[in-house]
């Protein structure tokens, strides 16, 4: 069953990939892009208690001139010891991930947030902003459509769009995947839009250089509370669209001081996208990376 | 609901270890502040098993509480909030456990 939205298909294949062309034709990957994930067939079969595992349809017969009674008990158990992390496969990928990121001098930036704080206006400005520097490329995730890259395509950006289908978070696999389509040049900077959700996606390491966690103003002040693994995993955080702090109901200092209550050490931007203000700091900080 | 991919991790790692043959139990340990809800995991569990050697399997889950020590104070004790504050006041915490996300055995036939 796939791991991603729960549904029959072998697992990655509710995923959809899709590099957004420039042209007017686009090309979704569903017919071959996932279909060697893991093929495990399921052979077992109903009353296969006896324990001599023929194939099936090999030609055998049962109950006669055995010339030995056997008691049927009941079959035995026995323990394995896994001792084994459940995110094993996960955090292997993304390790190869970073691994083959960090080889080629290439910066990938997690972008994270709930839907609406921004993300995709923060990454148009930024690959306006940086791209004379340093080539930016996006792989953007999203449960349904290419609205967010084709944004993205019209700033001059290359971008992959990864659609979940029902799931909710990227995972390793989806970066190592989308890794391959977008085909990064060295020493590039890519930014991943992470599917908008405060919840799932903090769980997953996608073998990436930084984690960057958006609230906007427009959000509660509490968010931070509410959400607390997402912004423990923070390498920084950013709180957008305060330009429009005087129309709303925002508490700054409490959204703050909940933030460091949660991750003591957190680095914490004040900026607008829109507008431009604090962004020199964000574009500082990414020139750190 | 990333429980659901959780739980397709664990019969992943399962199958992987033991084939497809029956598996009795699985126990799984879900520590208190790892952000993994067991209830949901176990609903998640019937759900993935379908089809699989696991599709019979008991999940038992151990839930170990968090511990926690405080570098502004000094102390270690438990704790199982996901706001993590010492009783001293201070956030200034480093987790010793009460994350972890772990298969630790399987039962077969």
């Amino acid at each position: 069953m796939c791991s991603t939205c729960g549904c029959g298909q072998p697992d990655g294949a509710g995923t959809r990939l899709t590099v957004v062309h420039g042209h007017d034709h686009e090309h979704s990957h569903d017919d071959h892009e996932h279909a060697a994930g893991h093929g495990h067939g399921h052979g077992h079969e109903d009353g296969s208690g006896h324990g001599h595992g023929h194939e099936a349809g090999a030609a055998h017969e049962h109950g006669r001139g055995h010339g030995v009674e056997k008691v049927i008990a009941e079959p035995e158990t026995r323990t394995v010891l896994l001792e084994q992390e459940i995110l094993a496969k996960n955090d292997g990928l993304a390790a190869a991930n970073r691994h083959s990121l960090v080889e080629r001098g290439i910066s990938a930036v997690n972008l994270m947030s709930s839907p609406g704080s921004g993300k995709t206006t923060l990454l148009e400005h930024t690959i306006r902003a940086v791209g004379d520097r340093r080539q930016a490329l996006v792989i953007e995730g999203d449960q349904e459509t290419l609205y967010d890259a084709e944004r993205i395509r019209a700033t001059g950006s290359k971008v992959v769009q990864i659609n979940t289908g029902a799931g909710c978070h990227l995972d390793a696999q989806m970066m190592s995947s989308g890794l391959a389509e977008l085909d990064p040049p060295d020493g590039s900077l890519v930014f991943v839009e992470n599917v908008g959700n405060l919840v799932c996606p903090a769980l997953f390491d996608l073998g990436e250089a930084a984690r960057v966690v958006i609230i906007s103003v427009t959000e509660g002040a509490d968010k931070p509370a509410k959400y607390p693994y997402m912004f423990r995993t923070a390498d920084l955080v950013l709180l957008n669209k305060i330009d429009l702090l005087p129309y709303v109901d925002f508490d700054v200092e409490l959204c703050l001081s909940l933030i460091a209550r949660i991750k003591p050490d957190a680095k914490i931007l004040q900026v607008s996208a829109t507008k431009g203000d604090g962004m020199d700091a964000w574009y500082d900080w990414l020139a750190k990376l | 609901m990333h429980e659901l991919a959780i739980a397709e991790s664990v019969v992943g790692a399962v199958v992987d270890k033991v084939g497809d043959g029956a598996v009795v139990a699985v126990r799984v340990e879900i520590g208190r502040l790892s952000g993994v809800v067991a209830d949901s995991l176990r609903f998640c569990f019937e759900v993935v098993v379908n089809g699989t050697g696991l599709q019979d399997a008991r999940l038992d889950i151990d839930e170990p509480s968090g511990r926690a020590y405080c570098r502004t104070c000094g102390d270690e004790f438990e704790l199982d909030d996901p706001i993590m504050l010492c009783p001293c006041g201070s956030a200034d915490l480093e987790v010793l456990s009460g994350q972890q996300l772990r298969i630790i055995s399987v039962e077969v036939v």
